[in-house]
């Protein structure tokens, strides 16, 4: 099996750390002038997304994980496990409820996701920066009210709940910023 | 890659200014400028310190890790007080604080002990800075005791491996020796909660390094390192005599070389013969340019103070 030694260590590398896949953040070089140099690195537990701090004697090597980022299209959830396809070849992988973790909130059909095999298995899902879903459920807009800036909650099609403007009505598509959950603004269909 | 200079123009001035001031520092104090060879057929046999090599009409020759036994053939040979800048090489090293290339300066007292060495580097750095900067100084064991309540002369091994797992979590600490952890505490648990410029001294034997030992207190070598804020910026002694005393740290140290897999290096006869002729009693130290001017410009990468890196 590949292996990598610390010199070689930057961040994005994917190396195995007790046992589970995990993706290097930060490596920082440290060594005193005549003493023992070190590699402190950040690491992602790919499995569990944790992230912890590891350090290792310069000169040691560390397996390589199998584990590869793919882009592929979400199809449907059988209750149990969430079903993509890799729009190329329509290779089909199905992912657990703990590798598409927090991305189920932003899970709709035919749109692309990067999914990461690990042994050929998926242990991650990631959605777009930006996704489009449509309200299913708020209070009723307030009209004319586009300026004061409150806010209420809004149910998307999805599940995910999110914070939007008062004049938002069911039915409407908005933008939703991913990596904050935050509403960026209407679509228009 | 960018073909532009790493650091400013700036600070490429700023560097030729800090070179001006040190070559005037020590021609006002009758210290001289030498140059010694970059080149030798031998290098510094330290366990943890990797020399480049290179090669002309077949025989290996070692790119210096510092101009050290160069400068002290010279002070054997009668020179006096010298300085240098220069150049040095240390394989591997590459971070924010390292690069493989690097630049010391480097002196000898001759006639002066470390703390002597310590009250002219603060005479320097206040030359340099142009201010007149606080420093403090304090013995390895009392800042090893004060940070993280571990007494070196005391503490056992597998003691100080749980100090390790508690101080810096994610460590190994089962294939660590007492130095081992020591540097990596030094490290990441102490460096980092030192404020201003602090002078570390009296290192333990094991790390004594070109040290001579204490004559009071034989368990220590009178080596210091300073310190800025965590950054670890000089290493000076008074300086070894003994050649024969030399010779087993040498072989210490290829000893060392062979059990972590390492190749031993050729020892430097030619330093040990010079020992035997009689080094003058002296002190030396090496600062990093590169790094001093980290601190003085307040840049936090060493890229930001070089022209150009590989």
């Amino acid at each position: 099996m590949a292996s990598y030694n610390t010199s070689e260590f930057r961040s994005g590398l994917k190396i195995m750390v007790d046992g589970d896949p995990c993706s290097i953040i930060e490596n920082e070089f440290v060594k005193p002038g005549k003493g023992q140099a070190f590699s402190r690195v950040k690491i992602r537990n790919l499995k569990n997304g944790r992230v912890l701090d590891k350090t290792f004697k310069s000169g040691e090597t560390m397996d390589a994980a199998d584990v590869i980022d793919i882009e592929m299209q979400y199809l449907y959830n059988d209750g149990e496990f969430f079903h993509f396809m890799v729009p190329e070849n329509y290779e089909q992988h199905a992912a657990d409820e703990n590798a598409v973790g927090d991305c189920r909130l932003w899970l709709k059909a035919q749109d692309i996701y990067e999914v990461t095999l690990y042994n050929g298995t998926p242990i991650g899902v990631a959605p777009p920066n930006f996704v489009e879903l449509e309200v299913t459920e708020t209070d009723p807009g307030l009209r004319g009210d586009t300026a004061q800036g409150g806010t209420k909650p809004a149910t998307l099609e999805t599940g995910a709940i999110v914070k939007v403007p008062l004049f938002i009505e069911i039915g409407e598509v908005l933008r939703i910023d991913t990596r904050s959950g935050d509403y960026m603004s209407r679509v228009k269909k | 890659m960018d073909w532009r200079p790493s650091a400013t123009f700036t600070v490429i001035k700023q560097r030729a200014r800090i070179y001006r001031q040190v070559r005037a520092f020590f021609d006002a104090r009758a210290c001289f400028e030498v140059d010694t060879p970059l080149l030798s057929p031998t290098t510094n046999t330290d366990a943890n310190i990797e020399s480049i090599k290179a090669s002309n009409l077949g025989q290996t020759l070692y790119l210096q890790t510092s101009p050290e036994f160069a400068m002290k053939r010279l002070l054997a040979a009668g020179s006096g007080s010298i300085y240098q800048i220069s150049h040095a090489f240390r394989e591997g090293e590459k971070g924010r604080r390292h690069n493989p290339e690097f630049t010391l300066l480097e002196w000898y007292r001759v006639g002066f002990d470390y703390q002597q060495l310590m009250d002219e580097i603060e005479c320097l750095i206040d030359d340099i800075s142009g201010e007149s900067n606080q420093y403090q100084r304090i013995s390895y064991r009392q800042l090893v005791l004060d940070h993280i309540s571990v007494d070196i002369d005391t503490i056992e091994l597998l003691a100080l491996r749980q100090k390790v797992d508690q101080h810096v979590p994610g460590t190994c600490s089962s294939e660590l020796d007492v130095d081992q952890c020591l540097d990596l505490m030094i490290s990441l648990a102490i460096a980092p909660k030192i404020k201003g410029y602090v002078f570390v001294y009296d290192y333990p034997i094991s790390q004594a390094s070109l040290a001579r030992v204490n004559a009071s207190e034989p368990t220590v070598a009178e080596r210091f390192e300073l310190f800025h804020n965590g950054l670890e910026l000089a290493n000076g002694f008074s300086e070894l005599c003994d050649s024969s005393q030399q010779r087993q740290r040498f072989e210490g140290d290829n000893n060392r070389r062979l059990d972590a897999g390492l190749e031993p290096y050729p020892v430097d006869e030619l330093l040990l013969s010079a020992l035997d002729s009689g080094l003058p009693e002296c002190a030396g130290v090496a600062i990093g340019l590169d790094r001093l001017m980290m601190v003085l410009l307040e840049k936090n990468s060493i890229d930001q103070v070089l022209s150009f890196v590989e």
